[in-house]
């Protein structure tokens, strides 16, 4: 029979051995000698089975909105994947041409022909409602606006996903030590004020001009200048918390840096960097919107939510082509909101405080 | 502390520098045929001639010490593309006091709306139905959600109908400051109620609160000395930065009432390739914005003694 049992698998060796020592019989002599040093007795130990990021999952799954939210993220991007393969055989970039009939320019009457039915004529199909032939209407050129949407949005996620990734890993990596080593305070204060005055706009144009413009050259642009708010964010936090006594005692116990820096500043920290990360890829994503609004956006034959946005802010005094632009505008809203909420509800659970009720 | 501020100001100068080289470089990248409006017609002549009294036909070290000197005597140089002769500084001059004033107006908006916000988002936090949590996060959400472009047209098309508004700017009626402002506000305000609440609410988790409160101190004492003292802390540093950044006005807001201020004139110089103004604009911004970092830094040591700036024995 089991006395002691324990949940978790890495305390089942001192289980055993609790468990051997109580059901043994022991002679007097052994009851009253010393116990010898035994190293692997020492790593045996009460350990609580407690994990931070189960329990901040834990805590982050009660919360309902943030799960469906999350899920509407998800479907989001699977759908974005999946739209191609649905039967509705429209491109992004072909013009399209429908058949309406002709109207007598001056009449305002549908134009007959000698049997008296009206005289069909192919024409662009161009700034169609939303309908059953195109699901989302048409742009002003012909394009199909379902197609060129989804497109867009995956382009857009695509790049909120690859600036924002940059953005975590350079600006925390930058913040952290740009906060807490104090030698490199002189190096990363001017290396942040140089790469912060160089206007955007201005890399932007000379990146486009010496490579090809697209894509890829916008990712490499935007990522240049992303990072530098997350690194003067996580530094502004560092620099409040870095002379606090727990880590001066850590110091004086001579921790290393780096072991400050993952264990007492970071751990800290999750809450305010997951919310600034969930913001990130919006933010991305509004970033592009606005340097496609200044006219340095990726080519027109790369729909992004940035040129679709635009295009529909053009049209946008034409009551009846505002379509162009709330459709986009709902889409991009969908996906701010979502991270913004998962953000905050992954925040709020990151803090070991809120684990327990 | 002074002593660090001192060096930083030294170091300062040196970065002024290095920011100016580049952006000098970057612009020698920028492509000929962006300097001349009739780039096909012209013969290779017109065009050395035209580089030559743009004075790019010199090396790039020469170029730059005849910048330097220029700044050194208070000449920035002239404009050559934007409003072609016009000394750079009475171009800026006559644009900066009114993205100033709209900008500021429009901070201390945000400010006073914003705080208030987040301290009542954060205190509802605690309260059984969330009320004002919820609403004022709707508010929040919808803001960071809908593209600025977007809701700064609706807000002029549906706001330009009140009484007295109108749809178009005129420095001599006060009444059409207000859309461009409460404009330009919003963002701010929501940012501002965001951020606070989420380190108010972090705030409020820690041991010294639940000690003052099991004690019996009053809510809104705690919320007001021990919460809101130490939450406001990380956004004072940004402050300064924000006063500054109003200085350059903002793109979308000025173009759309016609504001004859600051906004979107980077870009334009930028993407007309007006060289001096350029360099003008870039010099002004940097100065201003490397002052605005260190401000903040001093901000957020005198509001919380327990941050020290200077190299400390110990520190690392």
């Amino acid at each position: 029979m089991a006395l002691f049992r324990y949940k978790d698998s890495k305390t089942q060796a001192l289980a055993d051995h609790l468990n051997e020592t109580a059901q043994r019989q022991f002679t007097q002599e052994e009851l009253f000698q010393f116990a010898p040093y035994d190293p692997d007795a020492g790593e045996r130990g009460g350990y609580s089975g407690y994990s931070y990021w189960r329990s901040t999952l834990r805590a982050f799954r009660k919360d309902r909105t943030a799960m469906f939210f999350l899920c509407v993220i998800a479907l989001t991007l699977l759908f974005t994947f999946l739209e191609p393969l649905i039967p509705y055989d429209r491109q992004p970039n072909t013009i399209y041409y429908t058949e309406r009939a002709e109207i007598n320019l001056f009449t305002r009457q549908p134009v007959l022909d000698e049997n008296g039915d009206p005289v069909v004529k192919v024409s662009l199909a161009k700034d169609l409602a939303p309908g059953k032939e195109f699901w989302f209407g048409t742009n002003t050129i012909g394009q199909d606006l379902w197609s060129q949407i989804w497109a867009g949005t995956r382009n857009s996620l695509a790049i909120g996903f690859a600036v924002a990734c940059v953005d975590a890993l350079l600006g925390i990596l930058v913040g952290v030590l740009w906060g807490y080593v104090r030698k490199l305070d002189f190096l990363f204060t001017e290396l942040y004020n140089v790469f912060d005055n160089v206007p955007q706009t201005l890399l932007v144009i000379i990146i486009s001009y010496i490579l090809r413009p697209g894509m890829g050259t916008m990712i490499f642009a935007m990522c240049l200048t992303s990072w530098l708010q997350t690194a003067r964010f996580v530094r502004n936090q560092v620099v409040i918390i870095r002379d606090r006594d727990y880590n001066l005692a850590s110091r004086c116990l001579g921790t290393s840096t780096w072991h400050i820096i993952t264990r007492n500043l970071l751990p800290y920290l999750v809450s305010i960097i997951t919310m600034r990360m969930a913001l990130a890829i919006p933010a991305a994503i509004n970033n592009e919107v606005f340097i496609t609004y200044i006219g340095l956006g990726v080519p027109l034959e790369t729909p992004t939510l940035g040129n679709l946005v635009e295009a529909g802010r053009k049209v946008m005094s034409e009551a009846a082509l505002r379509y162009q632009l709330f459709i986009p505008v709902i889409i991009l809203a969908t996906i701010t909101i979502s991270f913004y909420i998962i953000g905050n509800a992954f925040a709020d659970a990151a803090d070991p405080k809120n684990h327990v009720n | 502390m002074a002593k660090y501020i001192g060096k930083r100001l030294l170091r300062s100068l040196l970065t002024l520098f290095i920011i100016i080289t580049i952006v000098f470089s970057l612009l020698r990248l920028m492509p000929v045929e962006g300097y001349f409006q009739n780039f096909e017609k012209m013969s290779s002549t017109q065009i050395r001639v035209g580089l030559q009294q743009l004075g790019l036909t010199d090396p790039l070290p020469v170029q730059m010490a005849k910048f330097w000197k220029g700044v050194f005597q208070g000449d920035l140089g002239v404009s050559h593309k934007y409003r072609v002769g016009v000394s750079v500084l009475d171009i800026i001059g006559g644009k900066m006091p009114l993205s100033l004033s709209i900008g500021l107006c429009s901070l201390g908006i945000a400010l006073l709306l914003g705080l208030p916000l987040g301290i009542l988002m954060a205190r509802s936090t605690r309260t059984r139905w969330k009320i004002g949590d919820r609403l004022g996060t709707v508010f929040v959400v919808v803001i960071q959600a809908v593209p600025a472009a977007v809701y700064y047209l609706l807000i002029q098309f549906y706001g330009g109908r009140l009484p007295g508004a109108s749809m178009f700017f005129d420095a001599g009626r006060p009444a059409t400051w207000l859309l461009p402002i409460f404009s330009l506000a919003l963002g701010n305000i929501a940012y501002y109620a965001m951020w606070l609440r989420r380190y108010m609410v972090d705030e409020s988790n820690k041991d010294y609160v639940k000690l003052a409160r099991a004690k019996g101190v009053p809510t809104a004492e705690i919320s007001r000395k021990h919460i809101f003292r130490n939450a406001f802390v990380p956004l004072v540093q940004f402050i300064p930065t924000s006063v500054i950044l109003t200085l350059m006005g903002s793109l979308y807001v000025e173009s759309l009432y016609s504001i004859p201020g600051m906004g979107g004139l980077l870009v334009t110089a930028i993407q007309t390739q007006d060289n001096t103004l350029v360099q003008a604009l870039v010099l002004i911004y940097a100065a201003i914005s490397i002052l605005g970092l260190l401000v903040g830094d001093i901000l957020m040591a005198i509001l919380d003694p327990r941050i020290t700036l200077g190299q400390k024995e110990g520190g690392r």
